[in-house]
Parts: C-alpha cells; structure tokens; sequence
C-alpha cells in the first residue's frame, strides 16, 4: 500500500502515530478480551492431556489457599508428587474472596479440584452444590468428635478438618493471680485490679461499634441455656427451629444490659477488637475474651499470662462457638479421584496437620497431632475449651441471623433497650420472619 | 470519578483532526516514512498474534459464540488499520471496542441477569443441580464395614474387587451384583487384588480413568435397597444408599424414606407439594419477578423514601461541598507570586491518593467517640457519637466525603482556571468590578461551562458511592420500626447491597441487577436533565 502514491494515502506522520496508539489499543483490548477466555483454554487442554500422556507425571490438582497456610502445604504436596506423580498447584488466593469466588467458578469448570476454608461455608457451598462430600471412613475417628461434626451438613461429611479454633478467656497473671470461674468473680476481680490503680478496665471483649458481637459472647449467652437454633440428635442445627426466644436469652439480653453503658459499663462497644488487644497488651485489664490468634503478640509483648475455661454466667456450660478449618473437594473435579486421594489420604496424614499447626498455631483436628501440640500449655487450653464448643452454625439463614443479631446486642450494650426481654423476643421474631420470607 | 470524564472529552476530539483539512492546499504526499510502516506491521502483527492465540484456546474449549465474536473483531480491526482511507474509523475503532466491552456488555449482562433467579442456591444449569443433589444424598449405610478395594476392567468395562472383613473377595460391576470370586493375586494385606481374566488398574490408570471410576456403582445384590458400592480413591470402597431417589422420566424426585414427592417447580428447583423445596437449585429465567419485588418487597417500602431523600441530600451536598472547597482552594492556590505553590498542591491531592475504601475503615476508627483521635487528642475527651446518632452520622459521612472528593475538584479547577484568558479579568477590572464581582459574573460561570459535565458525571458518581457509607457507617445507626438491616446513612446502593445479599436467602444477584437498573434510571434521568441545563449555560456565552 506504500509503493502506491493516490490521493487516497493521505497520512501525515502525526495522523499515523495516532493510528498506531489506535492499534496498540486494540492490542491491548485483545489481551484484555482474552484473559478469561485463555483460562479456559489451558484448563481444557490441561485435563485433555491427562487423559493422553503419561498420568504419572499429567495429572495436575490445583488447590485454592490463602497466603498464611500455603507455605505449611508445600511439604505434604512434595511427598504426594514423589509418591503418586501427582503435582498439586497451590494457587495463593485473597481469604476474603476465596468463597464466593469458588462458588461462581466452579459451575465453569474453572474452578479448583481442592479449597481450604472454615466449615461455615459449608451451607453455602452445599446450597450452590459446589461441593462434593468425602468418605473418612475408619480415619473419621483419628479426629476429635467436635471437628467432625462440624464438617458434617445434612448429614453428610464434606471436608477433612485440619484445625479447631475458638475463644478462651485470657488472663493477665500479675493483674489476677487466681483463675475465676463465673463472669461475677471475674468482673469482681477486675474491679478489683482497676480500683487498685493497676489496670483500667476491669474485662475486655472486642465489639464491633456497629455490629456488637454475638461470636465472641456467644459463651455468655450459652450459659444462661440460650441457643441460636435447636440442635438435632446427631448435634447438627435444625435452622428451621430457632432458639433464641427464650427465658435464658431473655436473661442474656438483661445481662448485656446490665453490663453496658447505662449498667456496669463492663462491656463498652467502642472497644474494638483491635482496641481490646491493644489496651490488654498495655496491661490495662486483667482479663480479655479472645482466640488463639492473639496470643503470639501477648507472649512477645512479654506479659504473663494464662488461659481460663470461658466464665459461667448461668448453671449451664459457657460453650464457645468452635470454628473448623478443612479441606473441601470440588463437586465439579475432574480429577475427583486423584483429589480425594489427596484429602483423605493425605491431608489427614499426622506430618501434615502438624505442619499446619506449625504455621497456624491453632489446636490440630487430628487427635494424634493434637496431643503432640498439647504440650504447649495454651493449645491444650484452648482445645480443652473447645472440645466443649458447639460448631458455628453453618446453615445460609445465618446471614439473616448475624445483622439482627449484633444490631440488637448493641442496642442493649448501649442501653437503648427500656425492655430488654422484650427487644430480644423482637429480634427473634424478626429474624423467624426473614428466614420464613426466604 | 477520572473515567466519565474522558468520556466526555472524548467526543469533540476525535471529529475535528481529519486528513486533508490540516493542510489544505497540499496534495496526496510520498508514502509513509519506514519507521512508520514498521511500527504499523509490528503493531499490528503483535494485535494479531494475540487474537491468534486467543482464538486457538477458545476453538480448544469449543467456547464458540464468544470464537466468532472474536473472529470478527480481529477482522474488523484488521480491515480497519489495513485499507486505505477511513481515518475517522482508525481513531474511533478502539475508543468504540472498549465502550462495548466494559459498557454495553456489562449492561446487557446485568440486564439479563435481572430476568433470571441467578444467585446463591441457584447457581448453574439444571443437570448440573440434579447430579450434585444426587452426590449429597448418596449416603454411606451407617456402622456399614469399609472395604479395600481393586479397580478391575474387562473389556472397557470397570469392576470393583473388594474384600470384606471377613476375607472374602467379591467382584461386580455396574450391570453384575457382587458374586463371590476366587482371586488370583492378593496384596500385602492379604487384600484381593486380581482375578483372572481382568486387568488390574494401577494408579496411573486409576487416575487416566478417574470419572469413570469414581461415577461407578457396583449394587450389592439384585435388590437395588439393599445399597452399591462406590469408591472415592480407588482403594476403598464403602456402601452407599441413595436418600433420594432420581426419576429421569418423571423428573422428580423421591425421598427414600418418607416417600416424599420433589417435582421440579418451574422456578429452578425441585418442590415437594408442601412447598418445601431442595437446598440446590439451578438458574432460570423468572420475567419480571424480580422489579415486582423490588416494588412490593414490605423490607423496603417502609425505609425507601428516607433512604431515596438521604441518596439525593448526600450525593447533591458531596458534589457542592467538594466544588465549593475544591474551587476556593484552586483560586488561592492559583496566585502565581506564591512561594512553593508545588509543595502546597501535592499536599492537597494527597487524600486522593487513598483508596476510599481503607479511608473509610481509618476515618471510622479516628471517629470512635472513646478512643478516636478526633474526641480524644481534638476535643479533650468529649464522648461524641460521631458514627451512632443519625444526625450526627450524615454530617460525619458528609464531611469524609468531602476529604476524599475535595482533590478532585481542586485539580480540575485548577486545570479550568488556568485556561481563563488573563484579558477578561483585566478589562473586568478596567471596568470597575471588585474582585467578589468578578468571580460571580465572569470566573464562575465562564469555569461552569467546562466543569458542569464534570460535577454532574461527579454526582452520579457520589449517589453510588458505595465505599464510603459502607467502610464508615455501614449504613447505620439502624432505623428502628423495621425488620430490616437499613440505616439513617444507607444510600440507595448499600440498601440494594444488603437487600439482595443478606437476606438470609444468601446472594441474589438476579434481584441486585435488577434493582441496580432501577438506580441506574434514576441517575440517567437526573443527569440527562444537568446536561440539558448545561446546554442552556454554554448558549447563554
């Protein structure tokens, strides 16, 4: 077109360049264009030559983890590929988006054979049949019970659960040298301590300034015999059965109202949890209802400490929710085979969760890992506690669950309730309204 | 808020720069310089190397509407670039091809979506729900033995070898019940692993044939209740039974135990007469359901008009806040003898740099009455609910706001004062206008006429601004007198957020799009008006 010199080949060198930005536009629009499309290509092409080439060395897993627990994968994935000639790709994923992502990928079949995650999705992905259930069989009693029934919905068990975790009262040894067992002795002691001059708050619990927070009292509320939802015989929640109008939860709600703004002013919901931690690690308190997640800080901050059962507030158990970590299998696998080989055979092997605790720091699900944990006198602490646990819900109503919930335990912290049993009955039927609308 | 207005400025620049007007009297010229075919053939060589290899992975995984699609647009482009002329087409081909990728596709996206029940429960294809509904209610038979187990195949068929507790070794396959066999091989474990006249798979033919192995049901008997065989890895197996029962002729259903009856309801899930339905669904379309829910949903009529009056008052208030802050700043920071007048405008755009979304999280924690730096370091320890009374609330939303969306404004003030001609100040001036006057009767309505599009396209953008409300207040505090999560801060899109995802129904993306094109009605109603306004301004110079 260049040799030819017609009226037509009017370009200027500037109106050519402006040309050739317009291309490499378009370049980068084909790039852009493409990028789920390529994904979908290599995927295909990948299982396609599964089938054909050697499996020994074709045969791939991809797995979905978050950067924390990657690192404690890349040993028991090592000895799989030696062992089976299985490479298992660790594809690191935002936590935060791992769920729904999952759950909008794996119809496509682009999703992972293998996710990690805690066992309340489970509804959710069970709803959106994403999942696939495992069969422990004889290995499902190497785990603790609780872990298990956790990872068990409708019936059925889906994941391999790896670790437990769940709150646990932690105390400042200097501020109160001797373990209480109910919430008053605790709190007398506390007053105790801030009377003193030693501390500055007598107990701590992080809250969420909007939201309170039913998982960390959750503990409270059990004692005084309030559940969330009816439990089955075989422990699972009955969501259709909720339990939370009652005479202990009305007593629950009276109790937050005693302790809050316009009461004791013992739990206060401007204290976050990042707040909560901080003033514990200042010596501030001598008391603070938190997980195993903040107790690295604590030891290096150098404060003697100790951890105590949850504090009783009733005749009941103070029963903390327990949350469990695992492995799931996608529904959608098409490497089903080689996945499960991998979860169940694997995953579950006592190297491997001993890895993940060593990494994660929580109690392992494993009984055999577990009691070689236990020998940190916190990790035995806190699954103590925990063995005593109910699982988190896991059911898709407790979204509906949560936002009434903490928006009416705030109310009551702040004293807006002039009728405390009467605002909780109120937020039971609201929530029985939404889970009936749906 | 940068994108819609190049949007606008798009539009003008591509009509004016044509070939043969810039140099009139000049005839057709000499080809083009080699640099410039060079970068024309690589350029377009790269665009199309690319496409090539898109094409090639979408023809692998038969993705074929989205192939042709593609297919075109690549000749498209090439048939652009390559012939002669058409230089309008060159400027406006990618300008156009982006617009429909990240515009219009988007909206036919949503639009569809909004006819459909996309959401959590409702998440794929019929089949897709029948076979998992399938895999969840195949049960292992409880205190059932577990059985090591050998993949056998005949003939390409498969077959399970397993050996029960009691030693004995037992074969079948998806068409044979189990019978008792005698094997030729055993395991280490005293396992049978071999029976003559079958092959024995190993792990590397396991894995070749994982679907079919592990959809393989071998029944126990001739007595489908009695429960089959399946294995998950190739060396166990366990008996399961199904507790419910598919009927691929019917296409319903059945409980195993209480003989309950799902039939597929006709809106994407299997509902037994009492209106019970199974936890998996699948997607269909639902027609307008979802705008007459949005419409006659009681969890909105209540709170809507409250919610729709604070979306207004938020976005129109953000929008002259900002202009007003923005404005005065750029006229003060515009004096050309100020001493680092650099320094002081980096420091003004730096809120800018932040995303929104982590301002919102650090702002709320600044703002706790207790503990927040604003209570305590600012106002000597007063308890000022900043984010918990309503009132308070908005103004706190207000003024964040305004923290953020000020940059903005000043650099394009700024940008449009710079470009006033000194002159009409200066014959103002000669006139006898003070400098307040000047200002109302020449500066401002001269920077209007360029910032008008700017402050509108920043108004649609403050009435869905989502990260805000959300990181700062999360809409709250609740309003009381409703069953529902919405506060005295939620605007229109974070109520539509949390209708459509946290119902307890989980996500209900079919509802969210559909009210999101109710919002996006409104916002192009209102904005359509502004620019008829604008119109009005530009005529009046």
């Amino acid at each position: 077109m260049t040799g030819k010199n017609t009226a037509g080949a009017r370009f200027t060198r500037r109106s050519f360049t402006l040309g050739a930005v317009g291309a490499l536009s378009a370049l980068a629009l084909t790039a852009c264009g493409g990028t789920s499309a390529p994904a979908a290509g290599t995927s295909a092409a990948a299982s396609t030559s599964a089938a054909a080439s050697v499996p020994a060395t074709g045969t791939n897993l991809t797995m979905w983890v978050d950067a924390e627990r990657a690192p404690a994968l890349k040993s028991i994935a090592a000895k799989f590929k030696t062992e089976k000639g299985i490479d298992v790709k660790l594809v690191v994923k935002d936590f935060a988006a791992v769920r729904d992502d999952f759950i909008t990928q794996a119809p496509t079949g682009k999703g992972p054979d293998i996710l990690v995650g805690p066992h309340d999705w489970l509804g959710k992905l069970v709803q959106n049949g994403v999942v696939a259930p495992v069969q422990l069989g004889d290995k499902a009693a190497s785990f603790t019970e609780s872990s298990i029934k956790a990872m068990t919905y409708d019936g059925q068990t889906y994941g391999v659960p790896y670790s437990i975790e769940n709150v646990a009262l932690i105390r400042n040894t200097e501020l109160a040298p001797e373990a209480k067992t109910t919430l008053d002795e605790v709190i007398a002691e506390g007053k105790k301590a801030v009377s003193a001059g030693d501390a500055k708050f007598p107990f701590l619990v992080g809250l969420d300034p909007k939201q309170a927070d039913p998982y960390h009292l959750y503990p409270l509320q059990t004692s005084l015999g309030s559940q969330v939802f009816e439990q089955n015989d075989d422990g699972s929640y009955d969501s259709t059965k909720l339990a939370l109008d009652t005479a202990g939860g009305k007593e629950f709600a009276q109790l937050l109202n005693d302790l809050g703004d316009k009461g004791e002013k013992v739990l206060n919901s401007n204290i976050t949890g990042d707040i909560a931690k901080e003033k514990f690690l200042a010596g501030e308190s001598p008391y603070f209802l938190s997980g195993p997640w903040n107790v690295p800080d604590i030891a290096a901050k150098g404060i003697k400490f100790a951890i105590d059962p949850l504090p009783t507030t009733g005749d009941k158990p103070a029963q903390p929710f327990i949350g469990v970590n695992g492995f799931f299998v996608s529904a959608k696998s098409t490497n089903a085979l080689a996945a499960n080989e991998f979860v169940v055979n694997y995953l579950s092997l006592e190297e491997a969760q001993d890895e993940l605790f060593k990494v994660g720091g929580r109690p392992p699900a494993l009984t055999a890992s577990f009691d070689k944990a236990a020998s940190d006198p916190v990790v035995k602490a806190y699954g103590e506690i925990g063995a005593n646990g109910v699982p988190m819900p896991a059911v898709p109503a407790m979204d509906a669950v949560w936002a009434d919930w903490g928006g009416t335990e705030l109310n009551l912290i702040k004293g807006k309730e002039a009728d405390p049993a009467a605002a909780w009955s109120k937020m039971a039927s609201n929530i029985e309204k939404k889970i009936a609308d749906n | 808020m940068l994108h819609p207005m190049v949007e606008i400025e798009e539009k003008p620049s591509a009509a004016p720069v044509r070939p043969g007007r810039e140099r009139p009297g000049k005839k057709g010229h000499g080809p083009d310089s080699l640099g410039g075919i060079l970068a024309k053939i690589i350029l377009l060589g790269i665009t199309d190397a690319v496409a090539a290899f898109v094409l090639f992975q979408l023809v692998l995984s038969g993705e074929w509407l989205i192939f042709v699609i593609s297919l075109a647009t690549t000749l498209v482009i090439n048939w652009i670039y390559l012939r002669r002329g058409g230089l309008p087409a060159k400027y406006l081909a990618p300008g156009v091809i982006f617009l429909m990728i990240f515009q219009v596709f988007v909206m036919i996206f949503s639009t569809y979506i909004a006819f459909t029940n996309y959401g959590d429960g409702h998440n794929s294809t019929k089949s897709d729900a029948i076979a998992s509904i399938q895999l969840s209610a195949s049960e292992r038979v409880p205190d059932s033995p577990q059985f090591a187990t050998s993949v056998l195949e005949k003939n390409g068929s498969y077959f399970l070898l397993v050996t029960t507790p009691e030693g004995e070794a037992r074969l079948g396959g998806a068409e044979t019940p189990l019978e008792t066999v005698t094997p030729s091989t055993t395991g280490p474990t005293g396992a049978a692993t071999g029976v003559d006249g079958y092959t024995t798979l190993d792990f590397t033919a396991l894995l070749a044939n994982q679907q079919a192995i592990t959809t393989l049901t071998v029944p126990l008997s001739d007595n489908p209740e009695d429960g089959s065989l399946k294995t998950a890895d190739g060396s166990t197996s366990y008996v399961y039974t199904p507790k419910l029962k598919f009927d691929a002729a019917a296409d319903t259903f059945t409980d195993t135990t209480t003989g309950v009856v799902y039939s597929d309801g006709g809106r994407g899930s299997f509902v037994a007469e009492d209106g019970t339905a199974l936890n998996t669904g699948w997607k269909v379309n639902v027609g307008l359901d979802n705008f007459v829910r949005a419409f006659t949903d009681q969890n909105l009529q209540g709170p809507l008009l409250k919610v729709i009056a604070w979306t207004f008052t938020f976005a129109i208030l953000s929008v002259a806040t900002t202009f007003a802050l923005g404005l005065f700043l750029a006229i003060t920071f515009n004096r050309a003898d100020l001493k680092g007048q650099k320094i002081y405008r980096i420091l003004m755009i730096l809120p800018y740099a932040f995303p929104a979304f982590l301002s919102g999280l650090v702002w709320s924690g600044l703002l706790n009455p207790e503990f927040g730096f604003i209570n305590n370091a600012l106002l000597g320890g007063a308890a000022i609910p900043w984010l918990t009374d309503p009132v308070l609330a908005k103004i706190s939303v207000l003024v964040v706001n305004l923290w953020l969306g000020y940059p903005y404004m000043f650099l394009v003030c700024t940008g449009a004062l710079q470009s006033l001609p000194e002159e009409v100040d200066e014959a103002a001036r000669m006139d006898g206008a003070g400098v307040f006057k000047i200002f109302t009767a020449i500066k401002l309505p001269l920077l209007l006429v360029s910032l008008a599009p700017l402050l509108i396209s920043s108004f649609a953008f403050n009435f869905n601004n989502f990260n805000v409300i959300y990181m700062l207040t999360g809409g709250g505090p609740r309003f009381d007198g409703t069953t529902f999560d919405i506060g005295s801060t939620d605007i229109l899109i974070t109520m539509v957020y949390k209708i459509a995802f946290g119902t307890g129904a989980g996500r209900d993306y079919g509802l969210a799009s559909a009210l999101a094109i109710i919002i996006f009605l409104i916002v192009a109603a209102v904005s359509a008006l502004s620019f008829k306004k604008t119109k009005a301004l530009e005529d009046l110079n």
